[in-house]
């Protein structure tokens, strides 16, 4: 056996270095499942990388094309999986656009009171993940326990904890239930005092602020070129927000701030997050306030688009043809094409799409926010270490389901 | 959106400009496939337009209408099978524009990845996709799908359930440097000792220097290291 202690100093030992490849993911536990990287190191610093995705790729575009516009709306759930209302809200109002409907007040307030929920879903996940992918595991289970208030109450009002499919054309599947605003009472400081615990654990910790700050910087010219949105491009100074830019729904009567960061790194991005809750416990206490208590949740004047009520199915023959036509044939949406966008809980969540007036999408097409972060992960990381790769790719927060569509 | 940014693009490319229109506040410009860069480009850098968000790059497909177009003009495969389109988002001005461009199939239009690093990964899906070559593209390759996969799946005449092959060991070249990532005889050996006959570098030092005593290793290979 050969003596390993010697001492490099003395010894002119010049070791040759060979740049090493690595194959990271796709089952990886950091990289969330669904994603490859081959990494290229020199020691332990990163020189190349490529980025492989597609691992989840199952053709929601191509399925959107089969069936009717309603029947999209599954599909949306399992784009964005920790925030899937908000896909369903984006849909939805991107064919309410091309059909020129103009939904109701009380469902504008319902869907931001269920977007935002999700929205802190979303990012609660996304924070709690980052927090246990570099060892600190109480934080995790903290925030996901928050995130069981959350989807506690959005089962009481949809009927599914995460695949909702709850938005419709011109409305929503149901009405608010009447506990609503209870139960929002209740859910919302049980979250936010979470919240502050749990952040509280984790910024006094040495370990967690040398990981994240300094580490995956990114200057927000660049992350415009990269065209980046939502949390990652606001963590570098950029203040756009769709909520903001261009209100949709009830944003423009909601009192919230959008919070930026200063440098662009996994740190800003983490509180960036982090106070994007708290705004949406704000908005959500508002709509607890202004939320309209009675009133119809879906529009009434555009029977060629919006199922009938049951009750009317069940009694009049207009309800019944008026049902199995939208049902077999589908809602004929007016031909045309538009770019409806909304907030989603990565970046400006858009939908491309075009009718030709048949009761079958002809193309429906997403532009997922995650893949744009994703893209620019080796411009990113290039002359990090390898232990870099894993909190800056929390910081992304990649969502397979988005990426791969 | 803007109509400012349409009336500014009419101005500036004239007779290249083949349509514009405004639909529930979308406005879309269509331009000839030769100056899709430029006018990308002017999109980009003209004061008033001031498009430096790239939003989203994708392509329709309308095989019945190429059919019409090439029946009228009498040549098979003449028809405009593709829309091209690119949307666009001023962060300063707050206005919206949505470029679209024709194409046959076969047909290559410029890549715009040089004036928006974000168009790069789009334009391979648009080739993954639909089978549209992006000119002057630094790296197209599929994005979603595998390398051996058949045809393109966004295409209407794509049918939904139509199965692929199976694919064979892959031997193709790996990205990073064109070499697949482990073969046998390269990568590191994963214990002290290499049971494997190798006839790599690697295998020269560990027999040559077998013998040595430490602090005179021989560098093999004086370009791999490190810089000092």
């Amino acid at each position: 056996m050969e003596p390993t202690d010697y001492d490099i100093d003395e010894s002119e030992l010049d070791l040759p270095t060979e740049p090493m490849r690595l194959a990271m993911g796709p089952s990886h536990p950091a990289m969330h499942g669904t994603i490859r990287m081959m990494v290229e190191c020199d020691g332990e610093m990163l020189t190349k990388v490529d980025v492989e995705m597609g691992f989840l790729h199952r053709g929601f575009e191509k399925m959107c094309e089969r069936g009717t516009w309603a029947q999209c709306f599954p599909y949306t759930d399992r784009l964005n999986y920790v925030s899937p209302m908000l896909c369903n809200v984006g849909f939805a109002h991107a064919v309410e656009k091309l059909a020129d409907i103009e939904i109701t007040e009380r469902c504008k307030w319902y869907r931001v009171v269920l977007g935002e929920l999700a929205r802190i879903t979303d990012h609660l996940t996304c924070n709690a993940a980052m927090a246990m992918e570099l060892g600190a595991f109480t934080p995790f289970l903290w925030m996901v326990r928050a995130r069981e208030h959350i989807w506690d109450l959005l089962e009481e009002e949809t009927g599914a904890r995460l695949t909702h499919s709850f938005a419709r054309i011109g409305g929503m599947a149901k009405p608010p239930t009447p506990l609503l605003k209870a139960r929002l009472g209740e859910v919302i400081p049980a979250v936010r005092s979470i919240i502050d615990e749990s952040m509280k654990l984790l910024l006094k910790n040495r370990i967690f602020l040398d990981r994240m700050q300094g580490v995956g910087v990114m200057s927000a010219a660049e992350a415009v070129q990269w065209g980046w949105t939502g949390p990652t491009l606001r963590s570098t100074g950029v203040a756009y927000d769709v909520r903001k830019a261009h209100p949709y729904l009830v944003y423009d009567q909601l009192d919230f701030d959008v919070p930026v960061g200063e440098r662009g790194d996994n740190y800003d991005r983490y509180l960036v997050r982090n106070e994007e809750m708290y705004q949406s416990l704000r908005m959500l206490e508002q709509c607890v306030q202004k939320m309209p208590d009675d009133g119809p949740i879906n529009v009434a004047d555009r029977p060629e688009i919006v199922l009938p009520e049951k009750k009317d199915v069940y009694t009049t023959i207009e309800g019944t043809i008026q049902h199995f036509k939208l049902v077999m044939e589908g809602a004929k949406i007016p031909a045309g094409e538009v770019y409806g966008f909304t907030e989603g809980g990565n970046g400006e969540l858009g939908f491309y799409i075009v009718s030709d007036g048949t009761g079958t999408p002809y193309r429906v097409r997403i532009r997922p926010p995650c893949v744009f972060v994703l893209q620019s992960f080796p411009r990113m990381i290039r002359g990090h270490m390898i232990a870099d790769v894993v909190p800056t790719f929390g910081s992304v927060n990649m969502i397979g389901g988005e990426c791969d569509r | 959106m803007s109509k400012v940014v349409l009336e500014r693009v009419q101005a500036k490319f004239g007779a290249q400009v083949l349509e514009t229109q405004s639909f529930r506040g979308d406005d879309t410009i269509v331009v000839a496939r030769e100056s899709w860069h430029d006018v990308a480009a002017f999109l980009r850098d003209d004061a008033v337009t001031d498009m430096a968000m790239f939003i989203d790059i994708t392509a329709v497909d309308w095989p019945e209408r190429a059919a019409e177009e090439a029946e009228e003009e009498g040549v098979p495969g003449a028809g405009k099978r593709f829309d091209l389109v690119l949307h666009l988002y001023s962060l300063g001005k707050g206005h919206r524009v949505r470029l679209k461009t024709r194409l046959a199939d076969g047909e290559q239009p410029a890549t715009v990845s040089d004036l928006w690093a974000a168009a790069n990964w789009f334009e391979r899906e648009v080739w993954d996709m639909f089978g549209i070559k992006f000119a002057g593209h630094p790296d197209m390759r599929r994005l979603l799908m595998y390398e051996e996969f058949e045809g393109h799946a966004l295409r209407k005449d794509y049918a939904a359930d139509r199965a692929q092959p199976l694919v064979p060991y892959r031997n193709t070249p790996d990205v990073l440097d064109k070499q697949a990532p482990f073969r046998a005889d390269e990568g590191m050996p994963f214990g002290r000792r290499d049971w494997q006959p190798r006839d790599h570098a690697w295998t020269a030092l560990d027999t040559e220097t077998a013998d040595r005593p430490l602090g005179e290793a021989v560098i093999v290979n004086p370009d791999n290291r490190r810089p000092s």
